[in-house]
């Protein structure tokens, strides 16, 4: 380290228009679409993978020395990544990504929240977030207004290169809106389609491309399934005819499984993060592997196009 | 710093106090979409459009109010055990109360009272320094000493219902090394090694070290070293010393060296089903006493399986010699079994068999309910 020493500090005297702006984010969801907008003036990591459960992550101390050296930390909020992320933050010896700091972004601040409880919470309800679903990302619109936010956030930190974030976010919002019109068409013919899910991912999903999640296999949340639970979902998935199941990659697929093979529902596992299948590498193809997925699943179980 | 759980979410994934939510308008039912609206929190933020109903300001004096948690530990015991001190047959082993939350913008603060048969007592209570330059991370208050990995971790984060022979024999019984002092840590990384080196200064009142007088400190120092093998594996290595006064006479001194060694493996995809924690720790003690010295060793390797989301098996071995009497070593080993209701809650049942080195043999179950309720904050690894 005291090799090391004179080279941080070179590194941090250096002009910030030279120096890519150092960024964390807590999923790589936020971590795509900090690219987006960042280019080449940011450099990006994830600390969860795509294909991990966002809620269980480790709070490895090799994630303390990414959190060290960092400028910026994105986080999801929400109280997603609390079971892991704060002590990774006391630990990270760094003032500058401390909740309240400027370089401390919490993207649900900008976002449109659904199923923030009212009234009286217990932890009889399962594990219920009390600040609302931090599955928000999977709405294209969030996904919009959180790189916005990474926009101005990262303008602020590097305010000479204001003006590049500013049309990269330009072009990204033109991108996604493109393809958002793409998605709506092909999930059209399929508006109020009556769906089954794991855990409480998709709200945001669901009701920007009008699905009606009529149950989750999960009794309630982050409890896992139970027979009771699972004979009175099926039996409803009967009488509602529901033709899908959506799984995330996280979940054990014994129970969806005999739930398909009970109802002749279609099992999906259809993942809610970037980097949770190979070809997913950006925030876009995202919504375009899910989007095709639940389309073809749909065609092939024959639900009725409208 | 070293304080770790191999069981990192056990009550971890925690809920901001109900109150926060009582305060929040019942603007919109959950079932229809909300329009951005700022919730009570710390940070302010600009959102996109003007909250439809200012958020009640009675919450905020309840806002800084600290993460609250209550932790019960009961036990219940049953078999034959003939030393001096068994554990009876039921009791409310320690219920801890932890207070949590940030001082300002260079602190926080984490209490951790500790409430059991032999009395109340503060288990842990100190500030930490986030913001110091350096890579430096500053405690003071009372504090588990970070010798070791055991020695730092509070009792309903251990993979057993009681702590190891070695932890009983050499290292001031139950409660451990815990006192009050100084910590400092830095990180020292190389490469993709995580090394930690721990500095600590105590004032000598615990179980190994008794300060005759005030001048009289003890040192606890640390470096441990960490390394991701795959994504869902890794290594974690660790040697502690601490050195003191123990307060037989106003001369005598105790040496402890350990050696720690931890294996995790957690596939990420299916990590909330499966995982393996293996651990070792070493112990050699050379304790002072009126008339020479008296050199010991103990040690334990430990692991556990999650085999299911809400099970886990385990297994233990121990030896250990005594801190002060040249007597062979007492023996021991356990098998557990635990089940998690929730990550709030969990049973678990310990068979535990020790062979002392005076010639008796214990056979004991002993079984663990431990509920947790509020909010308390998550372990570090």
């Amino acid at each position: 380290m005291n090799r090391l020493l004179p080279l941080v500090l070179i590194l941090a005297s250096a002009p910030p228009a030279r120096a890519a702006v150092n960024v964390v984010a807590s999923t790589e969801d936020l971590a795509s679409l900090t690219r987006e907008v960042g280019g080449d003036k940011v450099t990006v990591q994830a600390i969860a993978r795509g294909y991990q459960d966002p809620h269980f992550v480790e709070a490895k101390p090799s994630f303390i020395t990414m959190l060290m050296r960092t400028q910026l930390l994105i986080v999801v909020g929400r109280e997603l990544e609390i079971g892991w992320l704060p002590p990774l933050i006391n630990q990270s010896r760094n003032a500058k990504i401390q909740p309240g700091s400027d370089g401390y972004l919490d993207a649900s601040l900008s976002a449109r929240i659904l199923e923030i409880p009212t009234g009286q919470l217990t932890r009889a309800m399962g594990d219920v977030h009390p600040l609302g679903n931090p599955h928000y990302w999977l709405d294209p619109e969030n996904g919009r207004r959180i790189a916005g936010a990474v926009r101005d956030r990262l303008a602020k930190l590097d305010p000479a290169n204001a003006s590049y974030f500013a049309s990269r976010y330009a072009d990204f919002d033109a991108r996604l809106s493109a393809a958002e019109k793409r998605w709506m068409a092909a999930m059209a013919p399929y508006k109020g389609t009556k769906i089954v899910t794991y855990h409480r991912s998709w709200p945001n999903f669901c009701e920007r491309f009008g699905l009606d999640v009529m149950g989750y296999v999960e009794p309630k949340p982050g409890i896992p399934p139970s027979p009771s639970h699972t004979i009175a979902l099926m039996q409803e998935m009967k009488r509602q005819n529901v033709k899908i199941v959506l799984v995330e990659p996280y979940f054990d697929l014994k129970t969806p499984n005999s739930i398909g093979r009970e109802t002749g529902a279609k099992v999906l596992v259809m993942p809610p993060s970037v980097g949770g299948e190979k070809e997913i590498t950006d925030y876009i193809k995202l919504f375009d592997y899910d989007v095709k997925l639940v389309v073809d699943g749909l065609k092939a179980a024959g639900a009725a196009a409208r | 710093m070293s304080r770790s759980s191999c069981r990192v979410l056990l009550f971890a994934l925690t809920a901001v106090a109900p109150r926060l939510l009582a305060q929040t308008p019942p603007a919109e039912t959950p079932q229809q979409p909300a329009p951005p609206q700022p919730v009570p929190t710390p940070t302010p933020e600009p959102t996109p459009t003007p909250a439809p109903a200012p958020v009640a300001p009675a919450g905020s004096s309840k806002v800084f109010n600290p993460d609250m948690a209550v932790i019960g530990d009961f036990l219940a015991a049953a078999g034959r055990n003939r030393t001096d001190n068994p554990p009876p047959s039921f009791e409310l082993h320690e219920a801890e109360l932890s207070l949590q939350a940030v001082v300002d913008p260079y602190a926080r603060a984490d209490f951790f009272f500790s409430y059991s048969p032999e009395g109340a007592e503060v288990e842990e209570g100190f500030i930490t320094f986030t913001s110091l330059p350096g890579k430096l991370l500053l405690k003071a208050g009372k504090l588990r000493a970070g010798f070791g990995k055991v020695n730092t971790q509070h009792t309903h984060i251990l993979p057993w219902t009681d702590r190891p022979l070695v932890t009983q024999n050499l290292l001031g019984g139950d409660e451990g090394i815990a006192d009050a002092g100084l910590s400092l840590a830095r990180l020292l990384p190389i490469g993709s090694t995580f090394l930690e080196a721990t500095a600590e200064v105590y004032r000598g009142e615990s179980g190994v070290f008794q300060a005759p007088q005030r001048s009289d400190l003890s040192y606890v120092g640390r470096l441990r070293g960490y390394r991701d093998i795959t994504e869902s594996t890794n290594f974690e290595l660790g040697s502690s010393i601490a050195y003191g006064h123990n307060g037989i006479t106003d001369d005598t001194t105790t040496q402890l060296y350990g050696v720690d060694a931890t294996f995790r493996w957690r596939p990420l995809r299916r990590a909330i089903y499966r995982r393996l924690l293996a651990r070792g720790e070493l112990v050699w003690s050379r304790a002072e006493k009126q008339s020479g010295a008296n050199e010991s060793f103990g040690a334990y390797v430990s692991s556990e399986y999650q085999f299911a989301r809400r099970w886990f098996a385990g297994a233990r071995f121990d030896v250990s010699g005594r801190a002060y009497e040249d007597v062979p070593k007492d023996k021991g080993g356990s098998l557990l079994l635990t089940f998690w209701p929730s990550e709030f809650s969990q049973v678990r049942g310990q068979y535990r068999y020790t062979k002392l080195g005076t010639g008796e043999t214990n056979n004991e179950f002993l079984f663990q309910l431990l509920f947790s309720i509020g909010a308390h904050g998550a372990h570090t690894f």
